[in-house]
């Protein structure tokens, strides 16, 4: 009798042990979950219904702030302006990253050289992104080095306007700053194929191009899904690009919500950011559904 | 062109930047045999294998397959086929694609190439999992897809990669006896890399055992077991005794040895292992060299040994074969 009820008490302190130790091991991640993600967006999802004015923002439950962003015109330019040039960012990464992983888990025999070249990808990420993007300017400025190196090989007469400030300009700095992004997860999931399976697919008499459509990119295709994720929720969320590199000429989702906040229109911001959480959210889920990112995370 | 063998070896070397893992070998394998590659780990037998597959680069010597210079050709080219060591069957397809694969490649309409996939599935039983896909099978199920998609593109010379390795003990063996009948009823020349002699005897027509990137000897199971050529492939296919006598170095088979109250070689017996049909007396001389009987049950049973006693090891000098090389006790 004695033992038994020793014995029940002995596993009972055992499973509150273990559950005491899942709770530390998630708990850390779940705080910081719930203070800085569920909490602000719970807290911005309430004022999105909220009244305002010039002076100040009044407890409600209206829908006018909603109403307001989904009708005004300006608001499906911007969405339009914004997937333009994520979707253009998105396909030239993707052709930029998927070749540079594929030259740098398939073509590159040594790992002494392999990790070399890794680290000349990722050591400009060690300086903050805000500063590769002004860098940008003094060499496509008018008067920058770019325009003067054409300037001297006599390519053109007249500095080339559409360098800076333009589209193109948010675009190099689009790609410049997110190609990494692409490049990592693909490489990951690259470097998770079987080496054999490239040497049976080449025994079956499969080409270099045949091996890279029927078995290479069939085999990353949760990293292109994690690649793409990244940039356009990146680009998505820009608002320093697109303002510095355009030279005010283009806004961006971001931009135009941050306007607002400057003028203190806090509950028609927390509305757009809403809009765009449930934009971003549908976008994610679309890429998920095509491709299961989970299994790859979970590997 | 000499079109009685399948595949021709001209002193081909591996050399690596700093290391040579086949040292200009030469080998004929006659047409339609099974050959079976064997050696310890390091030897240059999967080196050799993947040189007449194609899949690493030659560095000296030539490879003919059935009289052909095939040394720049590319493995599809040459008539080859390989079954890798983990089967490296395409996670992301079907069995079924799998198989049909290499038509694929070669672009056959889908009905054509799913259907002459769909024997070769059959070929090796396995038409009933044609849509699953590879992680949904067993070992030995995945194993017979990779042998179908090796066989679809109907190769003059199978290569196997450790074929068996992978398999539990009593698969082995049924999957041993299928690779053989296998072989005959194609009639194509399939070369085995394996570093188990009992596979190696059970499968070949003709055995080449590999040391150091050199072959040691080659020949039938049989020729090799009753007439190693050295220690080294006494040793390695097992089954014999070392001695140094004063005729020189000399192996005898221990199931040719037996023990006696005198005479021979005197040694304590270390261990007895019943076997069924035989007992294994391991024993230690006493100059300290490691030796074995087998002897049959009946023989053991009528004067039996305990571990620990001194007994004399004897051998009539009829079954000494005399070694080439110098044997060193180890």
């Amino acid at each position: 009798m004695i033992t038994a009820t020793l014995g029940e008490k002995k596993a009972h302190a055992r499973r509150r042990r273990a559950w005491l130790v899942s709770w530390m091991q998630v708990g850390p991640m779940a705080a910081v979950l719930l203070l800085l993600f569920a909490l602000p967006t719970l807290l911005f999802l309430v004022v999105s219904f909220f009244d305002y004015d010039r002076v100040g923002i009044y407890p409600a439950f209206i829908l006018d702030n909603y109403r307001d962003l989904l009708t005004t015109p300006a608001t499906w330019r911007i969405y339009l302006s914004t997937m333009r040039f994520a979707v253009m960012a998105w396909a030239i990464t993707l052709v930029l990253g998927f070749y540079i992983a594929l030259f740098l888990v398939f073509h590159i025999r040594s790992a002494k050289t392999r990790m070399i070249l890794f680290m000349a990808c990722a050591v400009p990420f060690w300086t903050s992104g805000i500063i590769r993007t002004i860098a940008w300017i003094p060499f496509l400025g008018r008067n920058g080095a770019f325009n003067t190196i054409l300037m001297k090989m006599h390519l053109t007469d007249r500095p080339l306007e559409f360098l800076l400030f333009s589209d193109f300009s948010v675009m190099v700095t689009y790609i410049h700053l997110y190609t990494l992004l692409m490049m990592a997860p693909i490489a990951n999931s690259m470097a998770k194929i079987d080496k054999n399976l490239i040497e049976a697919a080449r025994d079956c008499g499969a080409s270099r191009f045949q091996i890279v459509r029927h078995i290479i990119i069939p085999l990353s295709r949760t990293g292109i899904a994690l690649g793409s994720i990244l940039v356009f929720t990146q680009v998505i969320g820009d608002y320093f690009v697109v303002k510095r590199m355009s030279g005010g000429q283009s806004a961006s989702i971001v931009s135009a919500l941050s306007t607002e906040i400057q003028a203190m229109q806090y509950p028609p911001a927390a509305a757009s950011a809403v809009v765009l959480v449930i934009f971003v959210g549908i976008l994610v889920a679309g890429i998920m559904r095509v491709v299961d990112v989970r299994q790859e995370l979970a590997r | 062109m000499d079109l009685r063998y399948d595949v021709e070896l001209i002193s081909v070397t591996k050399r690596y930047e700093d290391s040579i893992a086949v040292d200009a070998i030469s080998l004929r394998i006659p047409k339609s045999s099974y050959c079976c590659l064997l050696g310890p780990s390091g030897c240059g037998k999967t080196s050799t294998l993947r040189m007449i597959a194609g899949h690493e680069e030659i560095s000296e010597g030539d490879v003919l397959i059935a009289g052909q210079n095939v040394t720049d050709l590319p493995s599809i080219k040459r008539g080859t086929a390989m079954m890798f060591q983990n089967y490296a069957l395409f996670p992301h397809l079907t069995c079924i694609d799998n198989v049909a694969f290499s038509m694929q490649v070669r672009g056959v309409a889908k009905t054509v190439r799913r259907a002459r996939a769909l024997e070769f599935l059959d070929l090796v039983q396995m038409a009933d999992f044609a849509e699953r896909l590879p992680a949904q099978l067993s070992g030995g199920q995945q194993q017979r897809v990779a042998l179908a998609r090796a066989l679809v593109v109907e190769p003059k010379v199978l290569l196997l990669d450790e074929p068996l390795s992978a398999l539990d003990p009593f698969l082995r063996i049924k999957v041993r006896e299928e690779l053989k009948r296998l072989q005959r009823d194609l009639a194509i020349t399939f070369i085995h890399v394996t570093h188990s002699q009992d596979e190696a005897m059970a499968l070949a027509d003709q055995m080449v055992v590999m040391e150091g990137g050199h072959i040691r000897q080659s020949g039938s199971p049989r020729e090799l077991f009753e007439r190693p050529a050295s220690g080294f492939v006494a040793r390695f296919i097992g089954g014999h005794n070392l001695f140094s006598t004063d005729r020189g170095e000399v192996a005898v088979r221990a199931d040719r040895c037996s023990l006696a109250d005198e005479g021979g070689t005197p040694a304590q017996v270390i261990a007895v292992e019943y076997q069924g049909t035989s007992v294994r007396v391991a024993l230690k001389t006493e100059r300290g060299l490691d030796a074995f009987a087998v002897l049959p049950d009946q023989v053991f049973f009528a004067a039996p040994v305990e571990p620990g006693t001194y007994r004399h090891l004897v051998w009539s000098r009829g079954d000494e074969h005399t070694l080439a090389d110098t044997f060193q006790p180890r």
